[in-house]
């Protein structure tokens, strides 16, 4: 080591002395200069591939994954209010549709009140014709009846009269006295 | 006898090695070890930023991810201590801190060389700090600047007196800057050179000695741990103070 200085050095250095007794390594003037030019190369270097491509590159790098997160986030928050704004369109359909389908039974049930009424109302009517033209019926037979019953009555009177009396009495008087026995 | 006496030279590590000989413009600019791992260094920064973010991911990869922290601790300490107008500054300081933590963690590899424990390396890096803060500083604010030699609030009797301690602080502090990297990184390797030197000097001379020689061993363990945080440290505060310095150019009022 000190023996590979000292024939380069500029003559600070004993040659042939052990280098480092004499002067402490980091302190000797001599390596001042080489050192300074390689660190101006080198430190130069690292700063312009610094400054001009890696940390623009990082910042690129760390904008563009803030800038993608935000969008997404966006986005994300888009299809959140678009699904919440679905929601609400389906409630809607849904509480529509229900409330159609409510009319609609309303409706569909009136009619069959309506449509069951007025049969009921028919065959209430054709039943009570029914109903009156039997009874016209039944009186008609009734009058009838009771008219045979005054011929039945009177034929009765005259024969009840011819035997009591042994002769038949006039038809006229028979009449009379039977609708007035009726009567009474 | 030199080669062991070589071995166990605390010293010897920090020896400037002359691999090839240049002389520009009667300029001594020797291709020396110290250049190789500059060079080594510089090409471990560029990869780590370079290559690892080539592929320009947005989910990271290993080394993509190691960039981008690297990234976001340097901007989070200039914008913490200097606030969003230091941005401007942002390159110089991380190129400063990549550099020093680089050359710091290579340097506690075995049989390499430690760029930041020569002084004219960090006194390099202070000056640059140091000369970047006066010519920004009073570019940007003018005759302004020094007002940070004047503190406000402080009693006319005492000026002249704060005057000159402001002063005395300003000069020192590449000198501070410079020697606390330098003397960190020097005194570590030394005191990791000398446990190893133990090591070899108690296994050399045999018997009670060399069954005690796995304690120093140990040592070394414990003390390269330590270095490491140093090194790590020893980057950082260079940077924070590199933002303390370069706010005052900004803010010269305090």
């Amino acid at each position: 080591m000190a023996n590979d200085n000292s024939g380069h050095t500029t003559g600070t250095q004993v040659p042939g002395a052990a280098g480092h007794a004499d002067v402490f390594p980091p302190f000797d003037a001599n390596n001042f200069a080489p050192q300074l030019v390689w660190l101006a190369l080198t430190f130069g270097a690292l700063y312009l591939l610094m400054s001009k491509i890696a940390l623009p590159r990082v910042a690129g790098i760390l904008d563009a994954r803030s800038t993608k997160i935000s969008s997404e986030l966006d986005s994300a928050k888009h299809i959140q209010t678009q699904a919440a704004e679905a929601g609400r369109v389906y409630e809607q359909v849904l509480s529509d549709g229900k409330a159609h389908a409510q009319t609609l039974t309303q409706n569909t049930q009136n009619q069959m009140t309506i449509e069951s009424d007025a049969k009921r109302r028919a065959l209430e009517a054709e039943l009570n014709a029914k109903l009156v033209a039997a009874e016209k019926q039944i009186a008609g037979i009734r009058d009838s009846a009771m008219a045979n019953v005054e011929d039945i009555a009177r034929g009765a009177a005259s024969a009840i009269v011819k035997q009591l009396t042994g002769k038949s009495p006039d038809d006229d008087s028979v009449a009379k006295a039977v609708s007035a026995a009726r009567q009474g | 006898m030199a080669a062991q006496e070589q071995a166990i030279d605390p010293i010897h590590q920090f020896n400037i090695e002359r691999l090839a000989h240049f002389n520009v413009g009667g300029v001594d600019a020797s291709f020396t070890n110290a250049s190789v791992f500059m060079i080594v260094v510089t090409a471990l920064v560029s990869l780590l930023m370079l290559a690892g973010t080539s592929q320009r991911s947005l989910v990271p990869s290993r080394m993509q991810a190691a960039a981008e922290m690297a990234y976001e601790f340097v901007a989070g300490t200039v914008r913490g201590s200097i606030g969003h107008e230091g941005m401007r500054f942002f390159p110089l300081v991380f190129s400063l801190f990549m550099f020093v933590l680089f050359s710091n963690m290579l340097g506690l590899v075995p049989y390499t060389f430690t760029v930041t424990s020569q002084i004219i390396v960090t006194f390099a890096f202070a000056a640059i700090v140091i000369g970047t803060v006066i010519v920004y500083g009073v570019v940007r604010n003018g005759a302004h600047f020094l007002h940070l030699f004047v503190p406000s609030g402080v009693p006319a009797l005492l000026m002249p007196f704060i005057v000159l301690i402001e002063i005395i602080s300003f000069i020192s502090r590449p000198v501070s800057l410079s020697v606390r990297l330098f003397a960190n990184m020097l005194a570590g390797h030394i005191t990791l050179k000398v446990f190893g030197g133990f090591v070899a000097l108690m296994l050399g001379a045999g018997g009670f000695a060399a069954f005690l020689a796995p304690l120093p061993m140990a040592a070394i363990v414990l003390l390269t741990a330590f270095e490491l945080l140093v090194a790590v440290l020893q980057a950082y505060v260079f940077a924070i103070l590199t933002c303390v310095y370069l706010n005052d150019a900004i803010h010269p009022g305090h």
